[in-house]
Parts: structure tokens; C-alpha cells; sequence
């Protein structure tokens, strides 16, 4: 697929942002095979604006960056000339712990912030797996982790939001209360929208105190209906769980329970979770640090696949995900193990072994069995070639001409990541 | 007076009883529940399905006609306040709880469907719908979604909008469009769902709406603490906040308030400067140890009187009070405002003495009752309409609680939205880009700015799309608008 390429003036970038903050493009700055020219280290938010009105002005193309986790998501670009990085934009601008909400600038590494946090005893509540993730990438992706079936996801915690437009304008929404309905809340607007609508500057945050300690149960499942009863069972009991993990290969699973609590009620969910469970086999109870392991363990355990597919579908529904994905890998030899937020309705399907047109397949049968019952199916990683075999997305509904509408409006030139949302967006 | 073809066509989809046309009945709907801003609607049709929202929403987009959707209006904004030469939409005939999902843990309702009659619907099942406005027993969940409301249970379990996961919408051309989930985790495309809830009816209307419902508690337990002033309860907050305790609630009211309830609806509560009401919900476990940190924090900041509620009668006897709080200012003052504000928890204190300064420098007392965890302020400014000049008075002294909440880093509304009430203020807390970023949305989701036109943005801005029947914006028109 051929992208644009449009004449980069080299000198007005180093004038807005300095010599030493345009560099060369090295190998890992591509996205998705696709490489720009340059990449552009601003390090104010006038900078993006002004670097961002330039790129309007000549028709250059832009790929924000954070700290460039999850650049492999969505489609290849279409066109990409420039990867604007916020890396240097990393503060936290306000940190009142009385208040409990954080400021705190896009480049900041989301590590980072939660070691600040933690000497007021308190957190961020998003567990994304990518070591090095930044604020701003965190919420233009919409990362998240197993804990969100306690504590959700950025747009549940996100309450402010600092943006800068493709044609330069900064505009802010939200405050830094967590109460406040003045206005439009772009914050959830821009939560997931992959840069596409506007770089984001800095993001405001409410947060929670750390749990004192924590307890994890798990359980062997021996099959996709005793994974779905384990889950209802879990789901519509008293268990105020933090996270619920699903492990699935060969035909059996494990899931791990995790609660957070203060010490006298970690020991009374334990004790009643693993009761719960014990109708499937004899549970295993794991403290803190073991149990951290194993959720660890079985969040990286598709790292080394081929393909990593996301299914989003009805809690309810997981013996019914696990079985379609088994038939789909199966009729085409494809070799498929999965994790899941169960809790969520989460499944992640790593895919290795067959060809690409045979991993092509196994999302074409999974989008036929589940989209049309509410579900979607995301390829999330796979080699650029079968991404462009197959949407990285799929449908999106009848939405789309109103998801098309929205980026009109914000991006009219078609600046930002342009072929890389949903619809082509 | 509406024109005939305007009533025909709407008699057309709704029959006769669908229509009010009559003057004298359509004055019922000239205001929500903010009653001093009123304007007599042209037209107030009473749709039943989604199919006639969409028929009555397109004929007005075509023919340039501005609407308004209401829901049981008991809004404190004027978001549902009618346009002068406009339709209003009421939505209370679409009523049905479409879908109970247990397993899922939804429940899928019309937008007519009252808040409190989710949780009646699902309450046998163990499970509840969390948001509870004070209005929980009236307002309905279409009104809900589109101001986003909140209630006393927020500081734990969030707003309206952590609890829709899906609407069908009509949007302000006709156009009918699923935006969110349902049941599955993670739409694809923007997120277009928390953009539209707490949009306050200008970005089109809700016809059917996806609620997240939870389990009800193992265990809930309340405590009514005493204090010698705002300040030590506040203290009290702090440190209940401070040593990682979440409370499902935490209201105070101060001297002034507790007076007006003790007459109005004799909860009996101590004699005191202010009353903190904390409420601990979740495992059995984790609420029976952080209460006894609770009472401790109170007895550490002095409070003169801890209650306990031992049963939910004695529950209930707490809440009365606060519940009743508003109304209850009709047994002290003639008239009185609610404002609404939210300041950061921190800045509580030098706020609440402002507000103080404030009272006495405009001689008009100020009852303080509000949603202590999260900063969010609901000063009753009381005074008398029948004493010339006071209602202005009164406006102006409302009007710098807002200013004073916003030079604390708060905002100018928590949960009772902007609507007409607060549009002149908007400017304070957002400059013009934002306020244009925003209305960028609202480009895309109405071009014409047919639905509720005049709420939320002091200067409307129009989007540039001209259409064939299209005519001018009354707005564009009058020259109050430049083209964006």
C-alpha cells in the first residue's frame, strides 16, 4: 500500500522545537512498517501546538507518541511524515494527596507516577501490562489491566483533559474535581481515540487508596462451561473481587481470583471464594507476592504468539467465546490459547503455527459467529500483512458515519494517524 | 400558537391524546425545577415508541424547528426549559423496563422509566441500579443520562455515567444510531457514549438506554457524628479520606440546615454546629473494621456525639433529614436557591468561610448541606420574594458561591448540570477555545442546533453546513453568532 510522502521544512521544525528535538528516524520509530521522516520532541505544549500548525499547513502526517507501548495497535497508517513524541512533556504538575486527583503531563511514565503516588499510600487504578507506558498513551489507547473489573477503565477515572487540535488550538474540559458536569467531557472523548482526534497535553485523575494486602484463589476448570459457571458463581456472589483471570490451553483452564482489601476481609473473601469454588476442584490460596506472579505469568502469556486477538463479548457468553475460537483455530490448524478479564467479558486469543490466510480465517469466522450478538473482535498484533488482509477493527455499527463526522470536525485535514481508527479514520 | 400544519402532522403520528396544543395546558410544562426561568412551548407531544421520536425529530430538523426533550423535569438547571417557537418532547409515555440480564448484570429501559423503579425491578434478585439523585423517586433515567446526575452514593460508585453502558439515539436529524455497548465490554470507535451522557439534551435523545446494575452490599452500616462547626467535621472528612477509607457516602450539614429539617421533618438529630452522615458499604469484613476507624476519626476530631444506626429504620431516620434537606428551607425562609459547586476536598474549609463572609455581607442567610467527599457544595441561599429587591439579591449572592468555587479550582456544577441557569458562567471556568472545542462536537452531532438550542454555551457557534430546506438559525439571524 503506497503512503504519502510530503516535503518535511526541516528548518521551521528545529526553530519551534530546537536543534537537538528533531531527530533522524531510527528502525523502532516505524509504525506498523511504516517509517516517517522525522521525529519531533516538543517540550512544551506551545511547541505541539506550533508544530502541530506547521503539519496542518504543509499536509504533513502525525503520529503522536508516548512512550510508543502500544504503537502496533489498529490498522498501518496511511500516510506518516511525522512521529510526534511527548516524551519530554513528563511533570505531574499537582498532586494533592487531601484531594485525591493528580495532574500530570502526557510523557510522564505511568510507573513513575504510581512510585510518587505511593508515598501517599495511594494509586492510579489502570494495571496495563507495557513497562514504560506513558499518561498520554495510556489514555489515547485505553489501557487498562486485569484490575479493571474493580476499578474500571481511563474513562471512569479520567476528569480532566489538556488537548492540542491539529490546527494548533489548546483547548482543555473537565476540571480537577472529581464532581463536575460543566460542560462537554472530552476526557472520554479522547480515552481510546488512538491520536486521531488530538495530541494529548496532560490528563487529570482520580485516584484510590493501595489496598493493605491482597489474596488470590485459583482454580483448575476442565472445561468452557465449567469456566463460565466458575465466573457466574463468582460474579454474582458477595466477592468484591479486584480482578478475575482466565488461563485457557489444551482444552482446560485455570482461574485466578484476586481480592484486595484490608487484612480482616482479605481472609473472610479468600475463605468464601474458595467455598464458592470448590464445587469445581479443591481451590489454591496464594499470598500477595505468589499471587502477583501467577496474574503476571498469565498476562504475558500470549507476549510470544503470532497473533493477539481482543474479544469483547457478554460476560455471560465466555463458555461460548472459548468455544468458537477453539472450533476456528481448530478447522484450520492453528494453534490458539487464551487469557481473559473474565470478570469483563475479556478474552485474548494468541494465534501461532498455520499461514496468515489461515489466521485471516480464524477472525472472519469469529467476527460471523460473534458481532452480530453484540461482541467485537480486534486484532491487536499480528504482522503488518495480515492487518492489511483484514481491518484490524472490524464493523463498528451504525455509528460509523458519526464516528466519521467527529474526526471531520477535530481534524479536517486529516492530520493526525490518518487509515489507522476504525472505518479508515 | 402552533401552526396547523405543525399539530396535524404530529396528530398524524401520535393521535390527538399525544398533542397539547392548548395554551393554559401547555403552561404546565413552561418551566423543569428550576420555576425562574419559564417559556410556554409552542407544541408538547407525548411520543410511545422510538419510531415517533424519530418521525417528530426529523419533521422538526426539517422544518427548522428547535426541540427540547423532558423527562419527569425535575432538573435544577432549566435544561429542559422550552424554546420560545419550539416543540417540547416529553418522554414519560415511554415507560417499559425492556430487558432484565441478570447474568450480565443489565437491565435495558425506555428513557421515561423512573430511577428507584430499576432497583424495585431487580432488588429480588439481589441486585441494584447505584445512582441515587435526591430525585431518585420522580426523575426519570432519560432525565438521568442527560445531565448526568449523581447523587449520595457517588463518591464510591461514580455518576450516571459510569453506570450507562449503551443508548439508542435519535440524533438532532432524525438519524438512529447504537452508540456504546450493551453487554460486551469495549465498543469499537470513539467513545461516543460518554461524550453524549450529560450533554443535557443537545446532542440528541435517548430511546433506549443500557444500565450496568450491582450487587446489593453484604453489609451497610451509617453513623451520624456531631460536630462544633464545619470545620472540625471537615476535619473528620480529611481523615477519614486520609487513611485510604472510601465510604459509599459522606454528607454534612451545617447549623442552618440541621434547624430547617429538625422543623420540617424531626429526624432528631443533636444539637450541634454540623452533622456528618458516613456511610460504609461492601464485604461484611472490610466495613465492620473501617467503621471502628471511623468512630475513632470522629472521636479524634472531637465530635460531641457519635449515633449508630442500628437498624435500616434508624438507617432511614438519618437520611430523612438529609433527604428532606432542600425542602425543608420552605419552614425557614419564603424562598430560598440551591446552588450547586464543587470545590477540591482541601479547599473546603477557606471556602465554607467565604461563603460565611459572603452571608454576612449581603445580610442573607446561607443554609449549607452538601456531598462532603467529593467537594460538592449545595448552598441554600434563603430570602424573602415578597422584600424588594432580595430575589436579586439573593441571585447575586448565589452567583459569587459559584465564582468562589471556581477561584478554589473547583467547578461550577456537580451534578445539577448548566443547562440556562449557569450558561453566563461557563466563560469563568473554560475559556473560548475550549468552549469551542466542545461546541466541535456538537457540529457533529447537530449542525443546525435544532436540539436544545440556547443551554450550556453562552455563544452558540454554528458549523458551516447548509442544506437545502435548511433556513437560517434564528440565532445566526439575529446576529448573535458567527459561523464556525
Amino acid at each position: 500500500m503506497g503512503t504519502t510522502r510530503t516535503r518535511v521544512p526541516l528548518e521551521d521544525l528545529r526553530g519551534i522545537v530546537g536543534e537537538g528535538h528533531v531527530r533522524e528516524v531510527a528502525g523502532e520509530d516505524a509504525v506498523e512498517g511504516v517509517a516517517p521522516q522525522y521525529v519531533v520532541e516538543p517540550g512544551t505544549i506551545e511547541e505541539i501546538g506550533e508544530v502541530m500548525k506547521l503539519a496542518d499547513r504543509e499536509g504533513l502526517k502525525v503520529a503522536p507518541r508516548g512512550g510508543g507501548t502500544k504503537t502496533f495497535l489498529g490498522n498501518p497508517p496511511t500516510g506518516l511524515d511525522l512521529v510526534l513524541s511527548v516524551a519530554r512533556l513528563n511533570e505531574i504538575i499537582e498532586h494533592v494527596p487531601g484531594d485525591q486527583v493528580i495532574r500530570v503531563q502526557a510523557g510522564a511514565r505511568l510507573d513513575d507516577v504510581q512510585e510518587r503516588l505511593a508515598g501517599s499510600n495511594q494509586m492510579l487504578a489502570l494495571d496495563p501490562s507495557e513497562e514504560g507506558a506513558t499518561i498520554g498513551g495510556v489514555v489515547a489507547t485505553n489501557s487498562y489491566g486485569p484490575r479493571r473489573l474493580r476499578y474500571a477503565t481511563v474513562r471512569d477515572l479520567i476528569i480532566g483533559i489538556t488537548v492540542v487540535l491539529p490546527d494548533g488550538t489548546v483547548a482543555r474540559a473537565g476540571s480537577k474535581v472529581v464532581k463536575n458536569v460543566a460542560g462537554y467531557d472530552l476526557s472520554k472523548l479522547l480515552t481510546g481515540s488512538l491520536g486521531t482526534l488530538g495530541i494529548i497535553a496532560d490528563a487529570n485523575f482520580r485516584l484510590h487508596p493501595i489496598p493493605e494486602t491482597s489474596g488470590t484463589v485459583v482454580v483448575e476448570l476442565d472445561g468452557p462451561e465449567a469456566a463460565g459457571e466458575a465466573v457466574q458463581n463468582i460474579l454474582h456472589s458477595q466477592i468484591l473481587a479486584s480482578a478475575l483471570e482466565l488461563r485457557w490451553e489444551g482444552g482446560s483452564g485455570t482461574l485466578a481470583l484476586l481480592i484486595e482489601n484490608v487484612e480482616p476481609a482479605v481472609e473472610a473473601q479468600v475463605e468464601a471464594a474458595a467455598s464458592l469454588l470448590r464445587p469445581h476442584k479443591e481451590p489454591e490460596v496464594l499470598g500477595a507476592a505468589e499471587g502477583s506472579e501467577l496474574i503476571g505469568s498469565i498476562r504475558h502469556l500470549l507476549d510470544g504468539d503470532d497473533v493477539k486477538l481482543k474479544i469483547g463479548f457478554m460476560p455471560a457468553g465466555i463458555a461460548e467465546v472459548i468455544g468458537a475460537v477453539t472450533g476456528a483455530a481448530e478447522r484450520r490448524g492453528v494453534a490458539a490459547r487464551m487469557t481473559g478479564h473474565a470478570g469483563n467479558g475479556l478474552t485474548f486469543v494468541g494465534l501461532s503455527g498455520a499461514d496468515e490466510e489461515a489466521h485471516a480465517g480464524v477472525v472472519e469466522e469469529l467476527r460471523a459467529a460473534l458481532v452480530p450478538r453484540g461482541g467485537n473482535v480486534v486484532v491487536q498484533r499480528a504482522p503488518a500483512t495480515l492487518k492489511r488482509r483484514v481491518d484490524a477493527w472490524g464493523p463498528v455499527g451504525d455509528k460509523l458515519f458519526l464516528t466519521r463526522r467527529i474526526k471531520e470536525k477535530f481534524d479536517p485535514r486529516g492530520v493526525l494517524n490518518p487509515g489507522r481508527f476504525v472505518g479508515g479514520i | 400558537m402552533a401552526s396547523r400544519a405543525l399539530i396535524d402532522y404530529m396528530i398524524g403520528i401520535l393521535g390527538p391524546e399525544g398533542v397539547i396544543s392548548e395554551r393554559e395546558e401547555l403552561r404546565a410544562y413552561e418551566c423543569d425545577g428550576l420555576m425562574n426561568y419559564r417559556v410556554i412551548p409552542e407544541l408538547v407531544v407525548l411520543p410511545e415508541t422510538a419510531e415517533q421520536v424519530q418521525q417528530i425529530v426529523r419533521y422538526c430538523h426539517d422544518e427548522g424547528i428547535p426541540f427540547v426533550a423532558r423527562g419527569s423535569g425535575t432538573g435544577l438547571s432549566g435544561g429542559a426549559l422550552p424554546v420560545e417557537a419550539g416543540v417540547l418532547i416529553v418522554m414519560s409515555r415511554m415507560c417499559k423496563i425492556l430487558e432484565v440480564d441478570i447474568p450480565n448484570q443489565r437491565v435495558v429501559v425506555e428513557p421515561g422509566v423512573i430511577n428507584l423503579w430499576v432497583t424495585r425491578e431487580v432488588g429480588p434478585e439481589g441486585y441494584y441500579y447505584a445512582p441515587d439523585p435526591a430525585s431518585q423517586t420522580v426523575s426519570s433515567i432519560g432525565g438521568n443520562l442527560a445531565e448526568n446526575s449523581g447523587g449520595v452514593h457517588c463518591l464510591k460508585y461514580g455518576f450516571t455515567t459510569n453506570h450507562v453502558m449503551g443508548a439508542e439515539v435519535v440524533l438532532p436529524d432524525g438519524t438512529m444510531v447504537n452508540i456504546g455497548g450493551g453487554k460486551a465490554p469495549d465498543p469499537l470507535g470513539y467513545e461516543l457514549l460518554g461524550a453524549f451522557v450529560g450533554s443535557e439534551g443537545t446532542l440528541g435523545i435517548a430511546t433506549k438506554i443500557t444500565l450496568r446494575i450491582m450487587r446489593v452490599p453484604e453489609k451497610v452500616r451509617t453513623l451520624l457524628a456531631a460536630f462544633k462547626d464545619t470545620e472540625e467535621a471537615g476535619g473528620a472528612v480529611s481523615g477519614i479520606i486520609g487513611n485510604g477509607i472510601l465510604p459509599a457516602a459522606i454528607e454534612m450539614m451545617d447549623a442552618l440546615a440541621i434547624e430547617a429539617v429538625e422543623t420540617a421533618v424531626h429526624p432528631g438529630y443533636p444539637e450541634a454546629g454540623a452533622v456528618l452522615i458516613v456511610e460504609l458499604d461492601g464485604p461484611a469484613a472490610e466495613v465492620d473494621h473501617q467503621f471502628e476507624q471511623v468512630k475513632q476519626i470522629c472521636e479524634e476530631n472531637n465530635s460531641s456525639e457519635i449515633r449508630i444506626a442500628e437498624d435500616d429504620e434508624e438507617r432511614a431516620l438519618f437520611w430523612k433529614g438529609r433527604k428532606a434537606a432542600f425542602a425543608a428551607m420552605g419552614r425557614i425562609s419564603n424562598d430560598y436557591i440551591v446552588q450547586d459547586g464543587v470545590v477540591p476536598r482541601t479547599e473546603l474549609g477557606k471556602v465554607l468561610r467565604r461563603i460565611s463572609e459572603l452571608s454576612q455581607e449581603y445580610g442573607l442567610r446561607v443554609a449549607n448541606v452538601f456531598h462532603a467527599g467529593d467537594g460538592n457544595l449545595h448552598p441554600l441561599v434563603l430570602f424573602d420574594n415578597d422584600k424588594e429587591g432580595e430575589a436579586e439579591k439573593a441571585e447575586d449572592l448565589a452567583g459569587d458561591i459559584v465564582l468562589t468555587c471556581l477561584e478554589h479550582g473547583g467547578s461550577l456544577t456537580g451534578e445539577h448540570g448548566v443547562g440556562r441557569d449557569k450558561m453566563k458562567y461557563m466563560p469563568k471556568m473554560f475559556t473560548t477555545d475550549d468552549l469551542n472545542t466542545m461546541q466541535l462536537l456538537r457540529c457533529a452531532f447537530d449542525p443546525h442546533q435544532v436540539s436544545n438550542p440556547g443551554k450550556i454555551f453562552p455563544t452558540p457557534r454554528l458549523c458551516g453546513e447548509r442544506p437545502g430546506r435548511y433556513k437560517m438559525h434564528p440565532v445566526q439571524k439575529a446576529g448573535l453568532a458567527e459561523n464556525f
